[in-house]
């Protein structure tokens, strides 16, 4: 494994700084103060083309690497957390048309989605259904030319704001996972609504949404994959996506862990910066170790998948270790401040709340265990 | 429309304090220093770019400069530039305003029919305002310099110039020259898309064997400035600083004033 940047990674790299040094970390703040979806910052990110990183060029992408794609990611986590996590959920639409799409739905979908004149969202969680995947209930049927499906799901982030979709609709509930079945599924479409906004602890900007479906009819060509092939998008999708969440966690960790470091030399007690105390300097080693050993975990994950060997063992390492990295970084860059990391005049206490939502989403860090476990067991 | 952007690289103005002189040419020193396209000059890409968009037609970014130029052109071509052109030569070193634009002038002429050209209001390295103008000047046709908006409508150019404390709104037909300030626009990243395009493309330079220079124009040769010193002026005075309570300052202040028949 070299993670040698090339020259085209470079440039690149170059590029999603200076756009996030200059335009989405100083408004990081202020998007998550005001809750409201930063729709400039992805506008940005459309005209840079970022979109199109991982998406063939005859779909409208740029045929890039996922490798790239992370690098990407991370630089806009550490600048702005809300806008790196609507871009990681894309992959979350993209990932799977391209995995299980047919020619027609890639063809359809994918250039705009590349282009970023389209934001994608999945969903599976339901308020009975998240961990126990297998638990979905709402229902796909099937009638002549078309699927009609009935139920709600929570929690979905770019809800609303995205105009294409990955459902899983389970086909026969008895069967549990073995029902389950996805969909693609545009906004407006007739049947399909959007419900309540959820108010969460922190990353107030991110659309999280309640989606209704209420006999909600959509074209036969709308199945992705297989009927009853579902459960495995899903995996797939998630172990993917882990790679990307695990990215957002580690932006986190980066930013709380440089604002410490700059805090820790400023700030003057007993006649000295306390970066030079000891006490200090031991947090802030934790806190860099923790965050190298997050990123080649995470780095290892999507050169794997890059190379088309299994990488959902190490996807899963690599976004339970980043999330876990990430809540212990930031209490401790809260720490570091001590009175004002309490308070909302500094952005630690931010991070802190942000921190806590990567434990959680894409699967809990109790899921990560289990699924890691299962791999090593059977090894 | 066709249009030509004169664009110049300059140092990186984050950097400047890095900025060295030789002393023994009075020119800069730029190793060590990462380069930038002067940021006038991107405004007046991101103009061009928004009249192709909405008149169509094609762009070219004409610069001269050392072959390292290459590096700001190239950035043209990814923010969206249809062409770029580097006028680089030995001879052409230590090239004041007056040269410089002959240069740039003769290449125009060598590209040929064009409605407008565009350059930024200034270089912030040389700060001299004088290059644009004077291509106007080589090629006789009417120049609106430090133009903050732009209107192009069929062969009339409107346009709103900036003045010390307002502006004058100027009217002229094309071809003409225009310099812009950076109010004028924000000027657009480039895309990925265009990064990657722009590598692979050939920018050709041209020098004294292929643009019908006259060789006692170019270069020092052509270049009656001369830096007999550059130095950095001396702040005028300290300000005085008074301190102390409140209204014992204000007392002060007020004394001072009426001193020195301020008010």
């Amino acid at each position: 494994m070299d993670f040698t940047l090339n020259d085209d990674q470079k440039m690149i790299l170059e590029l999603v700084d200076e756009v996030s040094e200059k335009e989405f970390a100083p408004r990081a703040d202020e998007v998550s103060a005001k809750g409201e979806f930063p729709a400039e910052n992805i506008k940005k990110l459309a005209e840079l083309d970022l979109f199109g990183i991982t998406i063939p060029e005859e779909y409208g992408g740029l045929g890039m690497d996922y490798l790239t794609w992370t690098l990407v990611s991370e630089r806009i986590s550490r600048a702005c957390t809300t806008t790196g996590l609507i871009f990681g959920t894309n992959l979350l639409c993209t990932y799977p048309l391209l995995q299980f799409g047919n020619e027609e739905q890639k063809k359809k979908y994918l250039p705009p989605l590349a282009k970023g004149e389209t934001l994608g969202a999945f969903a599976l969680t339901e308020p009975e259904a998240g961990s126990d995947a297998g638990n979905v209930q709402t229902t796909a049927i099937k009638e002549k030319d078309s699927y009609v499906l009935d139920g709600t799901k929570i929690f979905i982030t770019n809800g609303e704001v995205a105009g294409t979709y990955i459902i899983i609709a389970n086909m026969d509930r008895a069967r549990g996972p073995r029902g389950l079945t996805a969909f693609i599924v545009e906004k407006g479409n007739p049947g399909f609504t959007f419900g309540q906004h959820f108010d969460k602890m922190g990353l107030s900007a991110l659309p999280n949404v309640e989606l209704i479906f209420d006999n909600c009819r959509i074209p036969s060509e709308n199945l992705l994959h297989k009927e009853k092939r579902g459960f495995r998008v899903a995996m797939r999708t998630f172990a993917a996506g882990r790679i990307g969440v695990g990215i957002g966690a580690l932006g986190v960790a980066e930013a709380a862990f440089e604002k410490a470091k700059e805090y820790s030399k400023e700030r003057v007690q007993f006649g000295r910066s306390i970066s030079s105390f000891q006490a200090i300097q031991h947090i802030l080693a934790d806190m860099a170790t923790g965050i190298e050993t997050a990123k080649y975990l995470l780095y290892r994950g999507a050169w794997l998948l890059d190379q088309n060997k299994p990488f959902e063992k190490i996807s899963s390492m690599g976004k339970l270790y980043a999330s876990e990295v990430a809540m212990k970084v930031a209490t401790k860059a809260v720490q570091v401040f001590g009175g004002y990391g309490y308070t909302k005049d500094y952005p630690v206490e931010r991070y802190m709340r942000e921190a806590k939502l990567f434990e959680i989403i894409e699967g809990t860090s109790e899921i990560q265990r289990g699924v890691i476990a299962n791999f090593i067991l059977k090894e | 429309m066709r249009i030509i952007v004169c664009i110049k690289q300059v140092p990186d103005t984050e950097e400047l304090g890095k900025v060295k002189i030789n002393p023994a040419t009075n020119t800069l020193k730029r190793e060590g220093v990462s380069s930038i396209i002067n940021p006038f000059d991107e405004n007046a890409i991101e103009e061009a770019l928004r009249l192709r968009e909405k008149k169509s037609g094609e762009v070219t970014a004409l610069s001269m400069g050392p072959p390292q130029a290459e590096e700001a052109l190239r950035k043209t071509l990814a923010m969206g530039v249809d062409r770029a052109i580097l006028l680089s030569d030995k001879a052409f070193a230590g090239a004041d305003t007056l040269a410089t634009s002959y240069v740039l002038a003769v290449a125009i002429k060598k590209i040929g029919e064009f409605d407008l050209i565009l350059s930024g209001k200034q270089a912030i390295d040389g700060d001299t305002a004088q290059v644009g103008p004077g291509i106007a000047e080589w090629l006789n046709i009417p120049q609106l310099t430090y133009i903050r908006k732009l209107e192009v409508n069929d062969n009339k150019v409107r346009a709103e110039r900036v003045l010390e404390d307002s502006f004058e709104v100027v009217e002229t037909s094309l071809p003409c020259l225009v310099t812009v300030t950076k109010d004028i626009n924000e000027p657009r990243y480039p895309s990925l898309r265009g990064l990657l395009k722009a590598k692979k493309e050939e920018i050709p330079i041209w020098g004294c064997h292929n643009l019908s220079v006259e060789r006692k124009r170019v270069g020092a040769d052509g270049s009656p400035t001369q830096v007999i010193k550059i130095f950095t002026p001396q702040p005028p005075g300290k300000g005085e600083i008074f301190s102390g309570e409140i209204f014992e300052v204000a007392d002060r202040l007020i004394r001072e004033i009426k001193k020195r028949k301020i008010v």
